[in-house]
């Protein structure tokens, strides 16, 4: 992060190059998840990739459009860690009694 | 004398105020901690959308090639190439490039207006399939009101963003608004985007009619 800070002088941090790699990596990851829709697949083993793929997406969007890349370290690390965290303790609510319901179906 | 000192040593602290610890503007803050709050709305809902989806074996599948994988599929790249010229018009922006970055935004908005006239046909036809937000043909309610709930608070948010940008094309054009007024409406276009991200696979691609 500080060796972008030397570049940066203020805000138009990026060039149109990187903005078009980014995207069509987005794109590409986009059909791959296509690809992948037709695969037959256990839904949860699809659910997980399908999942993985996006939030490589997000960060691709995050940092490099939403520009969190070239903020202050100490932005990213107020917004991201807490986020994750809440995402976690809903997670830890909901799927303890889903698990137990996909057994209690297949037996 | 020992008080004095300590006022100092507090006046000095960067605790003590009129220091900028995230080095950005108050508005890009707070479009920040909206969109930190509006992710947690989105994660719930599609946490618990992942729950019935996982633990239904019958769960609907309506979604064949054409049209519904094929314009979702289109929806994403027009929403996608959308937030491309967002960061070309903030860029512009940055570089007082006016009309260059209102040509960008209007064409974030047009993008943006596509997306939402082609989920509207999509809808339609998946009501005329027979599935509504309150039942489905194959008698599944929750697919409907997990689809029409998610989509349609997330068309919502399109619909917001794409008045949002154009009142910030038009606001930006004569002066009334700055370059980082655009790139805060940029931070919250990108989230629209990135929240389908995740709707796409999750909703349309867990589905497909195979």
């Amino acid at each position: 992060m500080s060796e972008h800070g030397s570049e940066a002088t203020g805000h138009s941090v990026g060039s149109t190059k990187l903005f078009l790699t980014v995207w069509i990596w987005l794109v590409a990851i986009t059909g791959f998840e296509v690809f992948l829709g037709y695969e037959k697949l256990e839904p949860k083993l699809m659910l997980t990739l399908l999942v993985a793929l996006s939030l490589v997406k997000a960060a691709l969007i995050v940092a490099y459009f939403m520009h969190l890349k070239y903020e202050k370290l100490s932005l990213a690390l107020t917004l991201i860690p807490p986020t994750i965290f809440c995402i976690c303790m809903i997670l830890i609510f909901f799927f303890p009694d889903s698990w137990r319901l996909l057994q209690i179906r297949t037996q | 004398m020992h008080e004095t000192k300590t006022d100092v040593a507090v006046a000095s602290s960067p605790w003590s105020g009129g220091t900028a610890p995230f080095a950005v503007n108050s508005k890009k803050l707070g479009m920040w901690l909206f969109i930190v709050s509006d992710t947690l709305t989105f994660s719930a809902m599609l946490l618990v959308y992942s729950w019935v989806r996982l633990s239904n074996p019958d769960w609907p599948r309506p979604f064949e090639i054409y049209p519904a994988i094929v314009k979702s599929t289109i929806m994403t790249v027009v929403l996608l190439f959308s937030s491309l010229t967002m960061v070309l018009g903030v860029a512009a922006a940055h570089k007082n490039d006016r009309s260059k970055a209102m040509r960008y935004l209007l064409l974030t908005a047009l993008g943006g207006l596509a997306f939402v006239v082609l989920h509207t046909t999509e809808w339609i036809n998946l009501f005329h399939e027979g599935y509504k937000p309150w039942s489905t043909p194959e008698g599944v309610p929750l697919f409907g009101a997990t689809f029409f709930g998610i989509t349609g608070l997330h068309m919502l948010h399109v619909t917001t963003g794409v008045i949002y940008l154009i009142v910030m094309a038009l606001g930006y054009g004569n002066g009334k608004f700055t370059a980082d007024d655009v790139e805060v409406s940029g931070l919250y276009w990108h989230f629209v985007d990135l929240v389908w991200m995740f709707v796409f696979p999750m909703i349309y691609l867990m589905s497909i009619k195979l």
